[in-house]
């Protein structure tokens, strides 16, 4: 391979780090009056580019030493985590002018996505837990950076539980290594087909303590305490950032590591696994749902919300261990739609925060008629949400049940009907938000509009929830690709 | 042809919301067009529908959605038990429109509301793939409940809330059921699973059976899960009631037939002894009900849970009458209910009140509205010469041999029936005229006239000639009949 190869492979998170730099370094001399928000942009679009390039010249294979590798599967999620920070960046851009520190908190942004770029390409555990610890550092410094004491308590919060997620998730990494001998996918993955019984237990200890470390990353109860708390507190554009690309990147380094690392769906230790993941999708959705039926503020509620939504597409991973070819996919095509749906429920929260200076939903009385594109973007991602036809989520909960049901396993048809029991409990709280915005009657007339850059996101939300629900072959499709170069 | 029939309403409620001022002249003509434009096309659907052939007709059909293992087509098609369906559809989405030209309040958003909620009705009558067919299920909720709740009365959210919940929570294990299904037959095709329908799956068939019984149930409804439906009407405007009785209900007695005895008839006919005991339950109590009702429109709302009662007696009854009078019921109880939700809601829109007592005389003040009612409560107990004794009789002559207790409770049902209409006649229309009504008005606008004309032609028509009905109904029942035949 040539060097140029080497960086060709690693383009995308290259890019978006050495932006990073770039946006510091331009802070530091230009002072205040730099573009940053602007440069910011034009990186991103220019990870944009180069991701675009890859899936175009059908890119494939290890590099730097098989620590990284690109395939279909990266380039999907790179896809959806540059979706997220480029919405997250244009809807910020008016509290951004106010922060001070605005350059350090675009920096930060970029470094994270990098990293989650990398963490979704990495070919071995080291890498991987790199890759992943500096995401959360980046994160950890945002979450603190509003200097409010709800943003500190949000930022120690998130840093406490993640340090110990950290923690977990190496020692589980540390009894991989220690059974198989290897700190690389591809060698475990071999280790673990030549079905060693003897190590069953050890493997399984290894299991609960991976899943515990990345459920954290994806909100996964029992390890979501801090979600509600960082949803509300951190700033906003942090917390649709975390909500949307934290959570695709926790989820699809856990089907590198679950499905590829541990050699697909068919080991012996396969089923073990599926049900450590349908446990946690179990309750996941039953405190996610239960937790949101009592909050009256609306990102507080959003973020019990993606708790529950962590269970639906964990219901993907756990139906892969048991044989069902749909299972991947379904998490692919899950973690798509809902990048769509939940960017525009976030940021049509962050426009109404921003404008009313409310994060009560009460306050969301009449809504329509002050603001019918916010109204409007944010009825449509909470029925996306809810999965109502003809949005979105409609199509990625129908995909993702029929994965599970199609591996033929009472467990899991179990594990369907609590899902679709939960679904209809999510619609009360769903609904009766969109209620209080479409029926009651504001407080005030005064209508008002988000700012250009967030009407532009908000539109494109709402176009890819419509589009992804009524035309989603394309985007399963896609997701059927990328799950098939998993293994 | 059917497409046309689908987008037809959807193409008028765009039309209708991108209007650029709310004004109810515009709102409501875009819709009367659109409705009777899709009315017209349901009239020469079922005037060409072949009476002769079985299988289904009018089929349009591609891959919605083609990706690998998971393919879920659009195909539309209707047969002898959706053909009258979907006229009825047709027929009463025009009615509802018509019965709304009084709408001031927001008429723009309205419009588009009803005549999306036609189209979503209109999906689960024409749907022949599973997951098509619950995706417009789930999409009539929307409609519905913002209809409810934005333009009805009393304790409006709360009943719209409660008919949200009740419908949700029904059919959501019905998913879990269509999916079981699809898996093991590995297609989500109607026709191809009820011609090769899936003998076990992972869970008992029994189990699958119930999970999709269940949301039929709740939507038809049956006792115990009816409590939603007197709420939901007594708070909808009229012509959500309308809706609600005439198509809506009809969802769940159409998506037993087509889809619980068709595709598991092992199953149906294992449980049809709870169903016809649930059935004569809904018949007796929910006319029980009926006579304690000081509310006119929840009068008519319960009498609607006592006669679907019927159309599940009908389906319990498993052999080609009773299931044809199970057919026959849903459509004529469509136009019979339909009609009386209709003058309910002329008499309130005059009295402003709807409490029985306090009514008395009204035939001196509108003979037009008074007769009309007279004729509708005459064919909802089941006068002969009007569609309703036609449905009773087949529901019961088909019912009798399989289950006499049931169907002897269900004919004492129909007696309560005449006592709970006769009595609600002579109380509110007939006694001595009171000074309180004095200056009460007939039914005096064209559009008032047109609704009530449609409905009692129909009404009267398919009683004096039934075969234009009977026909089609038979030759789509026949291939369900055989598929049960085949079954025991």
């Amino acid at each position: 391979m040539t060097l140029w190869e080497h960086i060709h492979y690693i383009g995308p998170a290259l890019t978006l780090l050495v932006g990073a730099g770039a946006v510091f370094s331009i802070d530091l001399i230009a002072g205040r009056r730099a573009p940053v928000w602007g440069l910011t942009l034009l990186v991103i679009v220019v990870a944009f580019g180069w991701t675009t390039a890859q899936a175009l010249d059908g890119t494939a294979g290890q590099a730097l030493s098989g620590s990284v590798v690109v395939d279909r599967f990266s380039i999907f999620v790179t896809f959806i985590l540059l979706v997220s920070v480029l919405a997250v960046t244009m809807a910020a851009r008016d509290w951004l002018t106010r922060l001070d520190g605005n350059a350090e908190f675009l920096a930060m942004l970029l470094v994270a996505t990098g990293s989650m770029a990398l963490l979704v390409q990495a070919n071995d555990l080291i890498t991987l837990f790199i890759a992943l610890e500096t995401t959360s550092i980046a994160q950890f410094i945002m979450a603190g950076m509003a200097r409010t004491s709800r943003s500190a308590e949000a930022g120690l919060k998130y840093l406490l539980t993640g340090a110990v997620a950290a923690a977990v998730l190496l020692y589980g990494f540390a009894f991989l290594f220690g059974i198989s001998g290897s700190t690389e996918l591809p060698a475990i993955a071999d280790f673990v087909r030549s079905s060693p019984e003897g190590q069953r237990l050890p493997l399984l200890l290894a299991f609960v303590f991976i899943a515990a470390g990345f459920g954290y990353k994806m909100a996964l109860a029992p390890f979501h305490a801090w979600a509600p708390d960082v949803y509300e507190g951190a700033p906003a554009a942090l917390a649709s950032f975390i909500s949307v690309a934290s959570k695709a990147a926790g989820f699809a380094i856990a089907l590198r590591v679950f499905y590829t690392g541990l050699g697909g769906g068919d080991t012996f230790v396969a089923q073990d696994w599926a049900m450590v993941f349908g446990g946690f999708a179990a309750i996941s959705m039953l405190f996610g749902n239960i937790g949101a039926l009592a909050q009256t503020s609306a990102r507080r509620l959003l973020g019990y919300s993606s708790i529950a939504q962590a269970g639906n597409i964990a219901i993907g991973i756990a139906a892969v261990a048991a044989g069902s070819t749909m299972g991947p996919s379904g998490v692919l095509f899950f973690l798509g739609t809902y990048a769509a749906t939940n960017l525009g429920a976030f940021i049509a929260v962050t426009a109404v925060q921003e404008r009313l200076g409310t994060d009560e939903i009460a306050d969301y009385a009449g809504l329509m008629k002050r603001s019918p594109l916010t109204a409007g973007v944010l009825t449509l991602c909470l029925l996306s949400l809810t999965g109502i036809p003809p949005t979105a989520g409609f199509i990625a909960k129908v995909y993702v049940f029929n994965a599970a049901v199609q591996a033929d396993q009472l467990w899991l048809l179990g594990l369907v009907a609590l899902a679709v029991l939960n679904t209809a409990i999510s619609a009360f709280y769903y609904l009766r938000w969109v209620r209080t915005m479409w029926l009651d009657e504001p407080k005030d007339a005064v209508s008002f509009r988000p700012a250009g850059p967030t009407q532009a996101v908000l539109l494109a939300a709402m176009l890819g929830v419509l589009f992804f629900g009524m035309a989603p072959t394309w985007l399963i499709t896609a997701a059927q690709r990328a799950a098939a170069s998993l293994l | 042809m059917l497409t046309t029939f689908l987008l037809l309403p959807l193409g008028g409620a765009v039309l209708s919301a991108l209007l650029p001022h709310d004004r109810a002249r515009e709102a409501r003509w875009i819709a009367l067009v659109f409705a009777m434009a899709a009315f017209l096309v349901s009239v020469v659907m079922f005037v060409m529908f072949d009476r002769t052939a079985e299988g289904y007709q009018f089929v349009d059909q591609f891959d919605w959605i083609a990706a690998g293992d998971f393919t879920i087509q659009y195909v539309v098609g209707v047969d002898g038990l959706s053909a009258p369906l979907v006229l009825l559809l047709g027929l009463l989405s025009v009615v509802a429109v018509l019965v709304s030209w009084n709408i001031d309040v927001k008429p723009k958003q309205y419009f588009a509301w009803l005549l999306i909620l036609e189209a979503a009705v209109a999906g689960v009558f024409i749907s022949l793939d599973l997951i098509q067919f619950f995706l417009f299920w789930e999409l009539e909720l929307i409609p519905m409940y913002l209809l409810i709740s934005q333009w009805g009365s009393g304790r409006r959210l709360y009943s719209a809330t409660k008919f949200l919940i009740y419908t949700l929570a029904g059919s959501a294990l019905m998913l879990a059921g269509f999916l079981v299904l699809g898996v093991e037959a590995g297609t989500f095709d109607m026709a191809q699973i009820a011609a090769d329908p899936p003998t076990e799956a992972i869970v008992p068939m029994a189990a699958v059976f119930w999970a999709i019984m269940l949301a039929f149930l709740v939507k038809l409804p049956v006792f115990p899960f009816h409590t939603w439906l007197p709420d939901a009407h007594t708070d909808a405007p009229t012509a959500v009631s309308v809706m609600l009785a005439g198509v809506l209900l009809k969802m769940g007695g159409y998506g037993i037939l087509r889809i619980v005895v068709s595709i598991m008839p092992e199953q149906a006919i294992e449980f049809r002894t709870v169903l016809a005991t649930l059935a004569g339950f809904s018949v007796i109590w929910g006319a029980i009900i009926t006579l304690r009702q000081t509310d006119l429109k929840r009068l008519v709302a319960y009498s609607s849970v006592s006669h679907m009662g019927y159309v599940l007696l009908g389906v319990a009854a498993l052999g080609p009458v009773g299931l044809s009078g199970a057919a026959l019921q849903m459509f004529t109880h469509g136009t019979i209910t339909g009609l009386l939700f209709v003058m309910v809601g002329m008499v309130y829109d005059r009295t402003h009140t709807r409490e029985i007592s306090q009514m008395s005389g009204l035939m001196h003040r509108m003979p037009v509205i008074g007769v009309a009612m007279l004729l509708a409560g005459l064919a909802s107990l089941g006068l002969p010469g009007m569609s309703g004794f036609v449905a009773e009789l087949t529901t019961f002559l088909g019912a009798f041999g399989p289950h006499p207790t049931a169907t002897i409770f269900a004919i004492f049902g129909v007696v309560l029936s005449a006592g709970y209409i006769l009595w609600m006649i002579q109380r509110v229309f007939h006694g001595p005229p009171t000074e309180q009504w004095a200056h009460l008005t007939d039914a005096r606008e064209w559009w008032e006239y047109a609704a009530i004309v449609s409905l009692v032609v129909a009404i009267i028509g398919v009683g004096i000639y039934p075969a234009i009905l009977t026909d089609v109904v038979e030759a789509g029942i026949a291939p369900i009949a055989a598929i049960v035949e085949a079954a025991s």
